[in-house]
């Protein structure tokens, strides 16, 4: 009875082929690469690591250091005397000019092109209610369903285009600049991403009912010019991931001189004195590396440098405190067996 | 009624007319054909289908088995748990912080857009949506991993050959794919004796008959000459002997085409017997129904077998009856264990010599039956017959009632000798042993022969030392205080000598364990704990079961093995079962959760199965908590740079991809990593104590993965956000930057982890990583994906090139400088045998010298026989002299001193050992 029901474990050709990755692997066999973690090894790869981050430090920092920045802070400054105690009040108050004349110096010779962007901080661009609210779908052709826009949706029954919080609280604070009594121009034409532009903000959608409602966020929009031509919104719709950003005004496509000292009008209509935040206009020109960061070169000095430390202190150890390979003496059941 | 014991069939048929027979007839198990069998040697079968469905034997008694669990699960269990409650706190504080600053701060934030007066559940919902954030936390992909790994590992085992049965021709076989960690875990070990570390491979060896010993000098009876001469002189004992021999079992021969007949035994003695009579010139040539056909010296032999007493555990002694067809005679022929059989000799006959031969025998290790006749009256048998039958017709307590009518029969026996079986030790058993107790598993030999031969089969086998090496200790005694004192005696010397270097063991018997186990469980427990070795006579299957599950619940694992239907219940019992597909069956190796053809697997079984299983998926289960905490680490950080309201860095879209592709697939091939190599595993044994003691996985080991994965999200997040500032700062190219660079870690921190490396690894992680970019130019390619460009146009910048090597430098110099700390400076014992390893050949080892080092290494195994080993010459005393016996003669054949009265050997046909 025993014998005649089938095997447990069912019958299996035996031998089978006895070669073969296959094989290998079913006997767990493959032919592996064990590396040993020798004293030697690892102190190389530690100053080959110091050795090839310093330089690149350094290389990161001369990039750095060859942006040209002009960074000034507008929002205090921009205050009439008179509102000092009651930011809110001006910046509310439409009747009040919001014009403000500010003047920079350029300290060293900046080469075109000079990117102007404008910095916020304290802002939380990247605030999930505030993130969200927005419909690509709108954005792309002009419809929305949904409810992704809340809370700046429909505008007395009519859709609101473009929609949601982002569309809604458009930064709108202009600058122009002179230098002297020359005026500088400023491209404003491409400063946003030729892809968002062309496949994610539609030609043939138009702003409608945008900003009617009591409460006015921000910028307002030419309902004659279609999203993908409004590139400030476009660029404001990049939402910034960190409470502190810079966004594209535009370019100047020439060189400021040394000594030279720009003047910048500014319409101050941006309401950022409710939640405490700050607002600078800044020039910059760019390198290989981006604008102005001295964070990678610094971080990769003190890696590098840290790197370069370890490989000694580990030589160190090794020399004065060297370990044989594996003594299979120092077994702790060897040991004990020896003791006794 | 049905019930599930396929053993017992108690019923009645009667047939009606025109059958002119209509008396009752009983009915047992031998008329029943249970479901799924297969019918041999028979054209056709007549019967009724009795039970069907659920109602069969097999349906009966196929339960719910309870899932087992690993000791691995569970930590993970626990671990999951730790962090489920972390996840909790998170939400919390969080979530409350969240509301706070939403109170504050994001009031005055106008862009925002808050409503004054909201509805008051609002309040949870920026707790839920850390709840949705962190919810990865706990890593789903874990389940699904450990499964894959898990049913793997199974398949290893199934594929191994080197657990491959060539003589059987049977593969080793994992039934259960979810326990393999647990082999690497096993802390103690209850083996069953025969079939188990025997082969259960009968061979006739000495006899004693009448006053005279055969097969002393040569060790083979067969070939005695005496013996020899004997039968052809006709000795009438002898030939009596003989007799019983052949008739006094259930074996069936069937004779093959080619004239030469072939026995069919359920049970291997009787096998070994009637071959052994076969070979003396006794052939039982064809049994036909009730008649019997013995071929003696060329003379033809007619015997009717008029009934059967059958062997059960209880009587421990089988006898025929059978009817002399030429002179008419009834005839009685009994066999059994020597307890059972000699008590039944007729008055005034000396069993001495008998006694001694028993005892010299089982001193050897040898089983032995004892064989007795007696002729009966006519009248006798037929006023016994009747009650025979009557009792068995009975339908309440049958076997009971049996047992009193045979015992009627079973007296005034005339004793004929002693036949000594010898049951070889199967290949490899002392070394396996060896190696598993050097790694630290205790061993329990659980048999339900006798004290003995259990303890010369465990010297045999290295289960126990002889002075002044190892110490037995007794625990016996009939009486609860006899067991009580005995048992307290020994607890005390195991507690005083524990810390001496001695190997302690004790024994105990089936009785006394009873008694044990009914009253002093305690005491026994922490005997338990402090002995590693132990051996239980005369245990019954289910009290194996019971020892299984004292020892589990004193939190050890257990590994039960055994081959025959009576070790079914303990390897149930056990954490893990593993079962022998021997002769006895497949029962054994079907209930199992693993089933092997040799004792001498479970090294291996345990040692590298187990021990792989158990580090692959500490690294698995580790670093599956590692990659989702990284992930949700770096989420808290973003949150509290986005106000704390919950907004994820990473879209959808990355985060699935995160935790079902890009960290799955490459720690998979962590089923290919092994940390040191097989052999070196079998030469330090002592390494499966890292595995025993759940050094690989535990809270400590578990808290270095947790803030290895802070630390990460931490370098990562910074990196990140300081390096993508001001300008760069896009949510969704910020966002890929730090995904990329978890991505880079992870594929760092396997491969810091991994310790051999296949091209399928190197090819895993690597290639996971490529992937990873093709996925994402994929994605980035779509117009409507809120990725569209972006992976493009990180690749185009230098910038995150350079922040992910910095990324990479950063998160992984100082966990590989405690690493190499930690390996050279502090090394655990693997680290040791891993340097021991690698620097003895070259960096590149390749695999054919591992496998031709293994064959040396099987080579080793040179199958050991049961004969005394010559070389262990040292005296073995009992320290406690309670034993009347203790200083017993020397026996002159056997370097061993023998310690305890030692009755007799039973063995019996199929060592059924009913519970």
């Amino acid at each position: 009875m025993e014998e005649a029901s089938t095997s447990a474990s069912g019958g299996r050709a035996f031998p089978r082929a006895r070669s073969g990755l296959y094989y290998r692997f079913t006997q767990q066999n493959l032919p592996a690469w064990k590396p040993a973690m020798t004293s030697g090894c690892l102190i190389a790869m530690f100053l080959i690591i110091g050795v090839a981050f310093v330089p690149f430090g350094l290389v990161c920092l001369h990039a750095s250091n060859h942006v040209a920045e002009i960074i000034h802070r507008y929002d205090v400054d921009c205050i009439p005397n008179g509102y000092k105690g009651n930011k809110q009040a001006y910046i509310k108050d439409s009747s009040i000019s919001k014009n403000c004349t500010q003047e920079v110096k350029v300290l060293n010779h900046m080469k075109a092109p000079i990117y102007v962007y404008y910095e916020l901080e304290n802002f939380y661009q990247n605030h999930r209610r505030y993130v969200k609210s927005r419909s690509d779908k709108q954005l792309r052709y002009g419809e929305y369903t949904g409810t992704s826009c809340s809370p700046v949706e429909w505008d007395n029954g009519h859709p609101i285009v473009p929609c949601g919080l982002i569309a809604w609280s458009l930064f709108n604070d202009t600058y122009s600049f002179t230098c002297g009594s020359k005026e500088i121009k400023v491209n404003r034409k491409n400063i946003s991403w030729k892809s968002d532009r062309e496949h994610k903000f539609g030609k043939d959608v138009y702003p409608s009912n945008f900003q009617n409602g009591s409460l006015i966020g921000g910028g307002k929009l030419d309902p004659a010019v279609p999203l993908s031509e409004q590139e400030d919104l476009i660029v404001w719709m990049r939402t910034a991931a960190l409470p502190k950003f810079r966004k594209l005004y535009g370019v100047i496509e020439e060189d400021l001189q040394v000594e030279e000292t720009i003047t910048i009008l500014i319409t101050n209509n941006y309401n950022t004195y409710g939640f405490g935040g700050k607002k600078s206009i800044v020039l910059s020109t760019t390198t290989w590396l981006g604008g102005k960061n001295d964070f990678l070169g610094y971080a990769y000095l003190v890696t590098g440098s840290l790197s370069i430390f370890m490989s000694i202190l580990f030589a160190l150890i090794h020399v004065k405190n060297p370990r044989p390979p594996g003594d299979p003496n120092c077994l702790s059941w060897n040991r004990k067996n020896s003791s006794s | 009624m049905p019930d599930k014991d396929i053993r017992r069939f108690d019923a009645n048929i009667r047939l009606f007319p025109p059958f002119i027979d209509n008396d009752i007839c009983p009915l047992t198990i031998n008329n029943t054909l249970l479901q799924s069998c297969y019918l041999r040697n028979t054209e056709w079968a007549c019967g009724v289908a009795v039970y069907t469905g659920n109602e069969t034997k097999l349906g009966m008694s196929s339960g719910v088995p309870e899932p087992k669990l690993t000791a691995m699960d569970a930590m993970i269990d626990k671990l999951t748990g730790a962090i489920f409650l972390f996840q909790l706190t998170v939400v919390v504080v969080l979530g409350s912080a969240g509301n706070v600053w939403k109170d504050t701060e994001a009031h005055k934030q106008w862009y925002v857009k808050y409503d004054y007066d909201e509805p008051w559940y609002q309040i949870l919902v920026i707790p839920l949506r850390f709840e949705l954030l962190c919810s990865i936390m706990i890593p789903i992909s874990i389940k699904v991993s450990l499964d894959f790994v898990k049913s793997l590992y199974a398949k290893f085992i199934d594929w191994d050959e080197e657990m491959y049965d060539l003589e059987n021709n049977t593969p080793a076989h994992a039934a259960n794919t979810a326990i393999s960690e647990d082999l690497g875990q096993v802390e103690y070990i209850l083996t069953d004796k025969t079939g188990t570390l025997t082969e259960n491979k009968m061979i006739f060896r000495k006899c004693c008959v009448g006053d005279t010993f055969y097969g002393n000098e040569c060790g083979d009876a067969l070939r005695d000459v005496e013996l020899l001469n004997a039968i052809a002189n006709g000795s009438p004992h002898v030939i009596k002997f003989l007799t019983v021999m052949t008739l006094c079992n259930t074996v069936i021969p069937i004779k093959s085409p080619s004239g030469s007949i072939l026995y069919k035994a359920q049970s291997q003695d009787e096998d070994a017997l009637v071959n052994a009579a076969a070979n003396l010139h006794m052939v039982l040539v064809s049994k036909n129904g009730n008649n019997a056909e013995i071929h003696f010296n060329r003379r033809m032999i007619q015997y009717e077998i008029l009934d059967i007493l059958e062997f059960t555990s209880d009587r421990k002694r089988m006898s025929v009856v059978v009817l002399d067809c030429q002179s008419g005679k009834i005839i009685l022929l009994s066999k059994g264990a020597d307890e059972a059989i000699l008590p039944c000799a007729y008055s005034g006959r000396q069993t001495k010599t008998f006694l001694d031969a028993v005892d010299k025998y089982a001193q050897l290790g040898l089983r032995t039956l004892c064989f007795g006749w007696r002729e009966l009256e006519s009248e006798e048998y037929t006023e016994w017959s009747r009650s025979f039958k009557e009792a068995n017709s009975a339908l309440n307590d049958r076997e009971w009632k049996v047992a009193e009518v045979c015992e009627k029969l079973e007296h005034s026996l005339e004793i004929l000798g002693v036949s000594a079986i010898e049951d070889r030790l199967q290949g490899g058993v002392p070394e396996t042993i060896e190696i598993l107790r050097q790694s630290g598993i205790n061993f329990w030999m659980l048999t339900g022969d006798k004290q003995s031969t259990a303890i010369q089969i465990a010297l045999l086998c290295n289960l126990i030392s002889s002075e002044p090496k190892g110490q037995l200790l007794y625990i016996n005694g009939r009486t609860e205080d006899e067991v009580a004192r005995s048992l307290e005696r020994v607890l005390r010397t195991m507690r005083i000598t524990s810390s001496e270097p001695k190997e302690l063991a004790f024994v105990v018997d089936g009785w006394a364990l009873e008694i044990i186990l009914t009253h002093y469980t305690e005491a026994f427990t922490e005997l338990a704990v402090l002995s590693k070795t132990a051996l239980c006579c005369r245990v019954t299957p289910s009290q194996k079961a019971q020892l299984v599950k004292l020892l589990k619940s004193c939190d050890y694992r257990t590994l039960a093995i055994g081959d025959g239907g009576n070790d079914v219940r303990m390897i149930q019992q056990a954490d893990i079962g593993v079962g022998i597909s021997g002769r006895e069956g497949l029962q054994a190796a079907r209930a199992a959760d693993y089933s092997i053809g040799k004792f001498r697997f479970l090294k291996r079984l345990i040692l590298v199965h187990g021990r792989y299983s158990y580090n692959r998926t500490a690294f698995l289960s580790q670093y599956s908590f590692y990659k989702s905490l990284l992930i949700c680490f770096i989420q808290i950080l973003f949150s509290f740079l986005s106000g704390i309201a919950g907004t994820s860095l990473f879209n959808s879209v990355s985060l699935m991809a995160y935790n079902v592709f890009y960290t799955s697939i490459p720690v998979l091939t962590t089923i290919l990593d092994k940390d040191l190599s097989e052999k070196t595993v079998m030469q330090n044994p002592e390494i499966l104590l890292y595995c025993q003691a759940g050094r690989l996985l535990n809270p400590s080991t578990f808290a270095g993965w947790f803030g290895r994965s802070l630390y990460h999200a931490i370098v990562i997040f910074l990196i990140t956000i300081h390096a993508y500032a001001n300008e760069k700062s896009e949510m969704e190219e910020l966002s890929m930057v730090a995904l990329s660079g978890s991505i880079w870690l992870q594929a760092f921190v396997v491969t810091l982890e991994m310790n051999s490396f296949t091209f399928v690894q190197l090819l895993a992680i690597w290639g996971n990583c490529i992937a990873f970019y093709v996925i994402n130019f994929f994605i980035s390619s779509i117009p409507s994906s809120g990725m569209y460009t972006i992976m493009f146009r990180l690749c185009r910048q230098p910038s995150y090139w350079i922040s992910l090597v910095l990324i990479s430098g950063v998160g992984m110099g100082p966990v590989l400088a405690l690493k190499y700390f930690r390996y050279t400076y502090r090394p655990s014992a693997i680290n040791i045998l891993q340097k021991a390893e690698r620097s003895r050949g070259p960096m590149y080892t390749l695999v054919n010298l591992e496998s031709q080092l293994r064959s040396d290494k099987g080579n080793m195994m040179v199958p050991i026989s049961t004969t005394p080993v010559k070389n262990k010459s040292s005296v073995y005393e009992p320290l406690l002299s309670d034993s009347p016996m203790a200083s017993r003669r020397p026996l002159a054949s056997s370097s061993f001193d023998i310690f305890q009265p030692t009755h007799s050997r039973t063995s019996h046909p199929r060592n059924i050992k009913a519970n």
